[in-house]
């Protein structure tokens, strides 16, 4: 790939387009739940790093839900697969979502202050914007199993609630 | 003999609660995958509300400027309802998540 990808977001966003990664394939069910615990994980390795940084009551605040809910849906997807039998399969779009969010932890980490606590919010806006894109129209109408499917549902209902939980930490900080 | 006495007491509780149809009443509302059920509830002041979590996730029930009642993963909160009017909440780490209570006086 030659165009350097700073933003996670924008990486998701040419992942999920048709001629992302994935390309016109339906992931499978044991890519699906892969994608959507790697997206947990990484928005807890993004909040762990805001917490060590920031010094805004709010925004460490706000952090500190993503770690508790990402970790708790995390740890139920877990159940749910083991139950399920299902091994999750590593793939080219979970393996995008990490080299993307370590570029962007790499560019937080440079940044202090207000100029951190900005990014990192504005990041989390885009980051569960285009998750939930994906979520939508690809991985829930992608899930074959209705425990999962249900579950990606649930998920969605919580990341669009963390969509705008960002959007108003964002609006108080400017 | 036993029987009878066990069924009197029983009558008992059941007339003394019939007597008092004013008194406070706890009105509970589950929180089930991110959704208040019911979403809106119609109480009186004094009356208390019983927010039951069964999500796996904290949750509140926050009326913006008003009261704040935390609810932790698996767990209930209450609060006592003191003063009459409509009263939009949120959760106020989902705030995709929205209830209604209506107090009258």
């Amino acid at each position: 790939m030659t165009i350097k990808l700073t933003s996670a977001a924008a990486a998701i966003a040419l992942l999920f387009s048709t001629g992302g990664a994935l390309g016109n394939d339906k992931p499978t069910d044991p890519q699906i739940a892969h994608i959507a615990y790697t997206a947990g994980v990484l928005d807890v390795e993004a909040a762990n790093q805001a917490i060590a940084t920031s010094k805004n009551k709010t925004v460490v605040e706000f952090a500190e839900s993503m770690l508790r809910d990402h970790e708790s849906v995390n740890k139920q997807a877990l159940d749910l697969v083991k139950k399920l039998n299902v091994t999750p399969e590593d793939n080219d779009t979970s393996k995008s979502l990490s080299q993307a969010a370590e570029a962007k932890r790499q560019e937080l980490a440079k940044l202090k202050g207000g100029e951190f606590d900005k990014a990192y919010i504005e990041h989390e806006v885009a980051y569960h914007k285009e998750v939930n894109g994906a979520l939508e129209t690809l991985l829930i109408p992608s899930a074959q199993n209705a425990e999962l499917k249900s579950l990606l549902e649930t998920g969605l209902k919580l990341f669009q609630g963390h969509q705008q939980h960002a959007e108003h930490v964002a609006a108080e900080l400017k | 003999m036993f029987i009878t006495r066990a069924a009197i007491v029983l009558l008992s509780v059941g007339a003394a609660a019939a007597a008092a149809p004013s008194q406070a009443e706890t009105i509970q509302v589950a929180i089930d995958r991110l959704v208040y059920l019911p979403a809106e509830i119609e109480a009186k002041v004094g009356d208390e509300v019983e927010w039951i979590n069964r999500d796996a996730l904290v949750h509140t029930a926050t009326v913006e400027g008003g009261a704040d009642v935390l609810l932790p993963a698996n767990k209930s909160g209450r609060l006592v309802l003191q003063e009459a009017g409509s009263f939009d909440y949120i959760c106020r780490y989902h705030p995709n998540m929205k209830g209604h209570i209506t107090v009258r006086p």
